[in-house]
């Protein structure tokens, strides 16, 4: 500013306060409303994607709970908020409990996939898969989200307890394109085998750690049919 | 002082931010894989740049050459953020695709040139018709990439598909190398047309 100019020494140092410091806090006041103001909105959104992921891999449900696991073995309700374990069970228009979603991921080519996947306990097998977040290679290992051969190993998947109930009959296993012969193998994807084999082995893991556990403890999700029912698909 | 329709023209074409002045190289190769993410970019680019622009010619007289800079950042930063709220309340698909790049709209060189070269030397109504000019030069030079890496290498335009089941994309394309090769192409075109009438103009003037 030319008015300071005649004096000499270092510059005023109260103009640079007042300039950081106001610029400062109108900045922040504006980050501040706008995190409020969109809050809500991002909130539903999340719950409506996840919702619309849950009806996606268990068609027949119409209503979802959240749950987790309690201390003393066993499930009990959750709120959405609180399930850090991502674990849904789907009940139909009769309240009757129709299969799980379950929440899995683990690492791919680029960064953590994360997956949701329907468990179906009567036909004990995997019966769908949707792919939350993935920031696999545009054109190759995001194929794990579009290539139907990919997704049609979903939706029916073998995962039927071995005799003792404790573990999976069959590990889950990721195969060359084409080469898929057991109902428990996961045909793969050519250009696409980091990710696709990421895929097989969160799930296989996640199978391996739930679903031994949600056999033994089915009637804890019978009992529970969601009190107020969360409301349809569109 | 120049008219001021010529402060918004000026970015379309002229001083188009990517074809010309080369700037801002980081969205323009990393997210114009496809149309619909390149155009999203480029809106909330152009969104930032007018709000930055006008922010920073109307505090022009109250920031000490001092701390310009950080106060630029400061202010271009707050409206990133907000722009990341708000795509985020629109779209979370959307949210997904441009990622990591939302942030980076902080250090594009183009809004801090903007700011430092135009904004804080000119009254607020020409910084928004220069940062909406810039903008949208940046925006149409995205969309220019990412409508033609999306056509040769996904096959698709908006996500409607195209070309019959035999068309095999070029996945190189959508790929980071991908983005260079189409950015080259551009400029050659660029390039090109401006020599050819650079020629044209030298031959009137002669005749």
């Amino acid at each position: 500013m030319t008015s300071s100019l005649p004096q000499e020494g270092p510059a005023p140092v109260w103009p640079m306060y007042r300039a950081l410091v106001g610029v400062g806090l109108l900045c922040g006041l504006l980050i501040v409303s706008v995190f409020e103001i969109t809050r809500p909105v991002i909130a539903h959104n999340r719950a409506v994607a996840l919702q619309q992921a849950i009806f996606e891999v268990l068609p027949e449900a119409s209503s979802s709970q959240a749950f987790r696991p309690v201390d003393n073995g066993g499930f009990a309700a959750a709120d959405v908020g609180e399930a850090g374990e991502g674990l849904y069970a789907g009940y139909d228009d009769d309240g009757a409990l129709v299969g799980f979603a379950l929440e899995a991921q683990g690492m791919g080519y680029q960064d953590t996939i994360r997956v949701l996947y329907g468990y179906s306990p009567e036909r004990h097998a995997i019966v769908g898969l949707r792919v939350l977040e993935s920031k696999e290679t545009p054109g190759l290992g995001d194929k794990i989200e579009v290539e139907p051969h990919f997704q049609a190993n979903f939706e029916r998947l073998d995962a039927a307890l071995a005799a003792d109930g404790s573990t999976l009959a069959h590990a889950i296993e990721v195969v060359s394109q084409g080469t898929k012969t057991s109902p428990w193998q996961i045909d793969g994807i050519t250009g696409a085998t980091i990710s696709s084999k990421a895929v097989g082995a969160m799930l296989g893991e996640n199978a391996e750690r739930w679903i031994p556990e949600i056999q033994r403890h089915l009637s804890d999700f019978r009992d529970a049919v969601p009190a107020a029912a969360t409301g349809g698909g569109e | 002082m120049a008219d001021p329709r010529e402060e918004f023209v000026k970015g379309l074409w002229r001083e188009n931010p990517v074809f010309v002045q080369v700037l801002g190289m980081c969205p323009v190769l990393a997210v114009s894989n496809t149309a619909r993410n390149a155009l999203a970019m480029g809106l909330a680019t152009l969104f930032v740049l007018v709000m930055s622009n006008t922010v920073v010619s109307l505090l022009r007289r109250f920031v000490p050459k001092q701390v310009r800079i950080a106060t630029y950042i400061l202010i271009i930063a707050t409206f990133v953020t907000v722009v990341d709220y708000v795509i985020q309340a629109v779209s979370l698909d959307l949210h997904k695709a441009l990622g990591a790049f939302i942030s980076l709209i902080v250090v594009n060189c183009l809004i801090l040139g903007r700011a430092e070269a135009f904004a804080s030397k000119n009254p607020p109504g020409r910084a928004v018709l220069d940062g909406l000019g810039m903008g949208l030069g940046f925006t149409f030079a995205l969309f220019c990439l990412g409508a033609v890496r999306e056509v040769l290498g996904s096959g698709t335009f908006f996500g409607l598909q195209l070309f019959h089941d035999g068309f095999q994309p070029w996945v190189v394309i959508v790929l980071p190398s991908g983005g260079f090769f189409t950015l080259a192409g551009w400029l050659l075109l660029f390039n090109a047309m401006e020599k050819r009438k650079r020629a044209r103009v030298a031959a009137e003037a002669t005749s």
